[in-house]
């Protein structure tokens, strides 16, 4: 590759260009994170006076300032555990079989790109299969368990992408000495593999579920409702999530709904901020647990 | 023996698992194509691929899906023009200038705005950016294409700034020292020989944030309105694929409908576009990761 200087290029003036184009580059990145704080901090001036406990405990209401938002936290909660039960089992499990089995084999490098394919398919897409395949063919009707399906779904390839990396970070000794010891192979990775990388593994599925329970489209699309006057109770149970509760009031031409919406913002943000914080601890504790 | 039995079954269980992410694939196509067909048998292909007019919603029906795809690609464009130049200036900065505790730093709050919920941003967009825009742009809508576009630019911009810094760090430290040696500065070597030399690994990323763009859903749903209309102008209300089909799922449209399959329609055009593009991507990281394995 051809570096050209040019012909008038003096040494003062490439140093001066230099500067200019870092100082550029800092006011670029300060632009985009000062637009994060101006985000936050917008959210915060329109929904901070909304958030009290009457807003916490409440349910839905057509008068802005009676409408609470317990119905959607329960319902969110409610989704994202049963998400987490259903893409925790089958990610670690598929992510085993890559890992440890699976080897260099033409079927599990067709199943690795399948996967990396699928983390970038749009969410509304799950959200259509979910339509057509959990409350249509499956006959799940829009209960809260064709939801978790949906978003488990959506989860997976998260999940299993980071449990491999688990996976590959576990010495090869570990397993050498397993074997050495008689162990078969379900048994090494049972009772050695696996338990070290328990943080690894659980960090990667929080991360997933952060990012599930900030979906709304596919929810939307699979028919979440928009107005639920109760907390789910059931599986069975139609239901409501916080996203799909802020976007329903922000969708309202009333300036009062809109600050009801930025409250709710504040408490999504909140669950995932205290969501994230749990990964981090976690992550902390795997790479002091990581080093010999 | 019963031993090496469980054995065998344990990982015929596993196996099943991972193939499930097949299964996974394979039921997208299934359930879009099946509706996809029917909704064909009604429609013809022609008249969805070059019509210019889009009202299955109405009494008078027209089913061409253009003012869609043209709502999509106004924003989309609008985010990658926000996104590409600012992500690439951050990705240089990060990976040929910044100190080990910049980066350290400036990274993980980057990701933050990536791990946003999306219905986040398209609050920010319609209460915030819209209005802002409106002192300079008097003649901007309440709904546009322009707002959510930059707030989108802005939900890609980590995006396409860790992936462009991945394939930039990639680059052999030879070749940076030999513009050194040559008595390139750093800008020079940054923009003449690591951003060439990443070039493969820099388009997927830009390519892989088109992707995203295209199948975002909220912030346009929120912001752009619910107008589709066949104009290139951002700053007038209009729909985008994603937004249309959440529009169409929050009405109670029964199934076996024509308006119901509509979505199925719209759904298998949007997933072909970004599948291609996702493929489009990988290829080219892998490309990019021989050069230099």
């Amino acid at each position: 590759m051809a570096v050209s200087l040019g012909p008038n290029a003096s040494s003062a003036g490439r140093r001066r260009a230099d500067l200019l184009f870092q100082a550029v580059a800092l006011v670029v990145l300060a632009v985009a994170l000062g637009a994060l704080a101006v985000l936050v901090g917008t959210v915060w001036r329109d929904g901070a006076n909304r958030l009290d406990w009457q807003f916490l405990t409440s349910f839905p209401s057509r008068r802005a300032e009676s409408a609470g938002i317990y119905h959607a936290i329960v319902g969110s909660l409610y989704v994202i555990a049963l998400t987490a039960a259903m893409a925790l089992p089958v990610g670690v499990a598929a992510a085993t079989y890559l890992e440890e089995y699976g080897g260099r084999s033409r079927l599990a490098r067709f199943i690795e790109l399948n996967i990396a394919n699928l983390a970038a398919v749009p969410s509304i897409i799950y959200g259509l299969l979910g339509l057509g395949l959990f409350v249509r063919t499956m006959a799940m009707g829009r209960s809260v368990l064709a939801g978790a399906a949906t978003l488990a779904l959506l989860a997976l390839p998260v999940v299993i992408l980071s449990t491999r990396e688990a996976l590959r970070t576990v010495p090869s000794s570990i397993r050498e000495g397993s074997y050495a010891l008689g162990a078969t192979k379900w048994q090494t990775i049972w009772h050695q593999v696996l338990p070290m990388a328990v943080p690894g593994i659980l960090t990667g599925l929080i991360l997933a579920l952060s990012r599930a329970i900030g979906e709304t489209a596919p929810l939307i699309t699979i028919g979440a409702l928009t107005y639920i006057p109760f907390a789910p109770d059931s599986i069975w149970s139609a239901f409501t999530v916080l996203p799909i509760q802020i976007f329903n009031w922000v969708s309202r031409p009333q300036a009062a709904f809109k600050d009801n919406a930025a409250a709710g913002i504040l408490v999504l943000l909140a669950l995932l901020l205290t969501m994230n914080a749990i990964a981090i601890v976690l992550r902390d504790r795997y790479q002091r647990k990581g080093r010999p | 023996m019963s031993l090496r039995r469980g054995e065998r079954a344990i990982e015929a269980l596993l196996f099943l698992c991972a193939l499930a992410s097949v299964g996974t694939t394979a039921g997208i196509i299934v359930v879009l194509a099946v509706e996809t067909f029917a909704f064909f048998g009604e429609v013809s292909i022609v008249e969805f691929l070059t019509g210019t007019e889009w009202t299955p919603l109405f009494a008078t029906k027209h089913f061409g899906v253009l003012p869609l795809l043209l709502g999509t690609t106004v924003v989309s464009v609008i985010a990658l023009v926000v996104a590409v130049p600012t992500g690439l200036l951050s990705a240089i900065y990060l990976s040929e200038y910044a100190p080990e505790r910049v980066r350290r730093v400036v990274k993980p709050v980057l990701e933050i705005l990536a791990g946003v919920p999306t219905v986040v941003y398209g609050y920010f967009a319609l209460t915030f950016v819209t209005p802002l825009l409106q002192q300079w742009l008097p003649g901007l809508s309440g709904f546009n294409a322009l707002s959510p576009g930059i707030v989108m630019g802005l939900m890609i911009l980590p995006l396409v700034s860790s992936l462009s810094e991945d394939a930039m760090r990639a680059v052999p430290r030879g070749l940076r020292e030999g513009a050194y040696a040559l008595g390139a500065t750093r800008m020079q070597t940054a923009l003449q020989v690591v951003v060439p030399a990443a070039f493969s690994g820099i388009t997927a990323a830009v390519i892989l944030a088109a992707s995203r763009a295209i199948g975002e859903t909220m912030i346009v749903a929120i912001a752009a309105g619910q107008q589709p209309r066949f104009t290139a102008n951002p700053f007038v209300p209009i729909e985008t694929m994603t937004a249309y089909i959440v529009q169409v799922s929050l009405g109670d449209t029964p199934q076996g409908t024509l308006e119901y399959r509509t979505i199925f329609a719209v759904g298998m055009l949007l997933f072909l576009m970004t599948f291609a593009l996702n493929l489009l991507s990988s290829w080219l990281r892998a490309r990019f990761r021989e050069e230099y394995n």
